[in-house]
């Protein structure tokens, strides 16, 4: 098996897995307990969030730990939507946006919200003096992606913070795709919230975390008990929080290696393709990306179609987004970005993990200039 | 397995177990099983489908054809190019390209096994149904990829309808 879809999720580190088991075994106290159980559980809280809020660059009180990337999007949009309703209505967004993301605003508009989606060029970016060109008295948020999911195209953001922070606009980033790929650090984007999944650097799903910057106003889309500062309630989940801190430990402690070996690996993957195989476009080249994240067109045949041969060959890769595939209308970032239909359509995401190999990449060559010919042979386009 | 629900083919074995006591066990293993080709809304193929996707029958062009179609599916972009040949009333050749999904391939691929050698008169009784069951079924989201082949065999026969009557106006009424 060739895993090739790490934007999708990644595999559970073998050290992350060990750092949760004590506390789904013996340590499985509730943390709200006061009894010694039930403090050790605490104190394994506050380590976690202690160390994620220093990956960060963060304090350790903004730090509030979700079930996942959408929640902290969800909690961080509509919370900070509801707290300044009085103040203005309006919100500025990507085009490019995850659905997480996009989806949540659009609910916003249902209520009553205009929300103003950016536009990106071709290569992938948005332009932060459209930012500033689209904000008004009545703009109460920004939020926009860090790097996007399907072409890993890293977004101007330091520029957008500081717009923000000069016209006094609370700013969002869903950091998702970012984390654990990139250094980011919560200062020097001047956001006032980053959302952040585990199981995107190889640790446990279902659990993330949404950094909130001290005195952010926020309206807790969820009502319950006194749990992480009122803003997410719930019986905290220490095994996958746990989990999460000593992922992204052991992703920011290893990042510059990875990075590297990455770079590389797509590189000469990127430089082969291009050279052996006619008709390919990969889009977002020409921007900044994280370095793991190759989305590739391939002229005159269609995504899922490659995506089935190379599931027949042991290749696990993903057509635009692992949500969109059951959905046959080409991708809205692709669109986004002025790729034609057509060629949208014949899309693959390669996103590649810490444990791929040179000889893994060789092989999806080989099984690429075959797949391709074959459904080239077949194809009633004939353009190129 | 789609959300650890239990299939409708297994739901009368669920409910037989559960009186019997150790109905726990068997939703257990359901989900320790090898995840099976589920029915419903997702993309998995079976064997057949997957045969006529990856080795398609009558792949290719006719120079000299008969009747030819050119149709496309604009709900998702995908497009399939049909050409016959017709001897004694009778599709003797038939040739397709496609561009789309498996389900478009495979779906193609069927409609030319099941058109050839027919007459044209049983050809345009073919239904999306009819290549649907012969591959052994598709994916709920995916029948409407059937549909495609199906309106390109009708158009490429009205083509050679067309052209045929063109050609030799007193044979339609025979
Ligand atoms: C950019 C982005 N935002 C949000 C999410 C959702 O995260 P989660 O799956 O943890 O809810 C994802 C991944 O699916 C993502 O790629
Ligand atoms: S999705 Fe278009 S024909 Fe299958």
């Amino acid at each position: 098996m060739i895993y090739l879809d790490h934007n999708a999720t990644t595999p559970l580190h073998p050290a992350v897995f060990r750092a949760m088991e004590p506390y789904m075994r013996e340590q499985f106290g509730n943390a709200s307990s006061s009894y010694r159980l039930g403090r050790s559980a605490k104190s394994a809280l506050e380590a976690s969030r202690k160390s994620i809020a220093g990956c960060l660059g963060a304090q350790p009180d903004e730090i509030v730990f979700t079930g996942g990337g959408t929640e902290s999007d969800n909690i961080a949009i509509r919370g900070v939507a509801h707290a300044l309703r009085s103040k203005g209505n309006h919100v500025i967004t990507s085009h490019i946006e995850h659905h997480a993301v996009l989806n949540t605003c659009q609910d916003l508009e249902r209520e009553g919200f205009r929300v103003t989606y950016l536009p990106v060029d071709s290569g992938g970016q948005i332009n932060p003096d459209d930012v500033r060109s689209h904000i008004g008295a009545e703009t109460i948020l920004i939020t926009v992606m860090l790097a996007n999911n399907e072409t890993g195209v890293i977004q101007p953001l330091s520029e957008v913070g500081k717009i923000a922070r000069e016209e006094q606009i609370i700013f969002h980033t869903d950091a998702v795709q970012a984390v654990g790929k990139i250094p980011v650090d919560v200062n020097e984007l001047s956001v006032d919230l980053l959302s952040l999944s585990g199981h995107k650097f190889y640790g446990p799903k279902g659990v993330g975390a949404l950094y909130v910057r001290r005195n952010t106003p926020i309206n807790p889309p969820f009502t319950g008990g006194h749990h992480e500062r009122n803003i997410r309630p719930g019986t905290e989940n220490v095994p996958g929080i746990v989990g999460l801190a000593e992922a992204l430990l052991l992703a920011t402690g290893s990042l510059p290696e990875v990075a590297q070996k990455l770079t590389g690996l797509r590189q000469r993957f990127e430089a082969t393709v291009l050279r052996k195989i006619n008709g390919v476009q990969i889009n977002g080249r020409s921007a900044p990306r994280v370095h793991n994240t190759s989305n590739m067109s391939f002229q005159s045949i269609e995504g899922e179609s490659i995506l089935l041969h190379l599931d027949l060959k042991g290749i696990y890769a993903s057509s635009g987004s692992a949500c969109s595939t059951d959905s046959p209308e080409p991708s809205h970032v692709l669109v986004a970005m002025g790729v034609p239909a057509g060629t949208a359509q014949g899309t693959i995401r390669f996103s590649l993990g810490k444990d791929n190999t040179d000889d893994q990449i060789d092989y999806v060559m080989e099984a690429l200039m075959e797949i391709t010919a074959r459904l080239r042979e077949i194809s009633s386009v004939r353009d190129k | 397995m789609q959300g650890g629900r239990v299939s409708g083919k297994n739901r009368g074995r669920f409910i037989m177990e559960k009186r019997t006591g150790n109905w726990q066990d068997l939703y257990r293993k359901e989900r320790e099983e090898e995840p099976k080709l589920p029915e419903g809304p997702i993309l998995f193929y079976n064997d057949l489908v997957i045969d006529h996707f990856t080795n398609p029958r009558n792949v290719g062009e006719i120079s000299d054809s008969d009747g030819y179609a050119l149709v496309g599916d604009p709900s998702c972009g995908d497009q399939m190019k049909l050409w016959i040949k017709v001897k004694k009333k009778k599709i003797s050749e038939i040739k397709f390209r496609s561009f789309g999904c498996p389900g478009a391939i495979a779906t193609s691929s069927m409609v030319t096994q099941l058109a050839l050698g027919k007459t044209i008169d049983e050809a345009k009784r073919l239904t999306d149904d009819d290549v649907i069951s012969a591959l052994g079924g598709i994916p709920e989201n995916k029948k409407h990829c059937s549909l495609m082949g199906i309106n390109a065999l009708l158009a490429a026969i009205a083509d050679y309808e067309e052209k045929r009557g063109r050609a030799n106006p007193r044979e339609e009424e025979l």
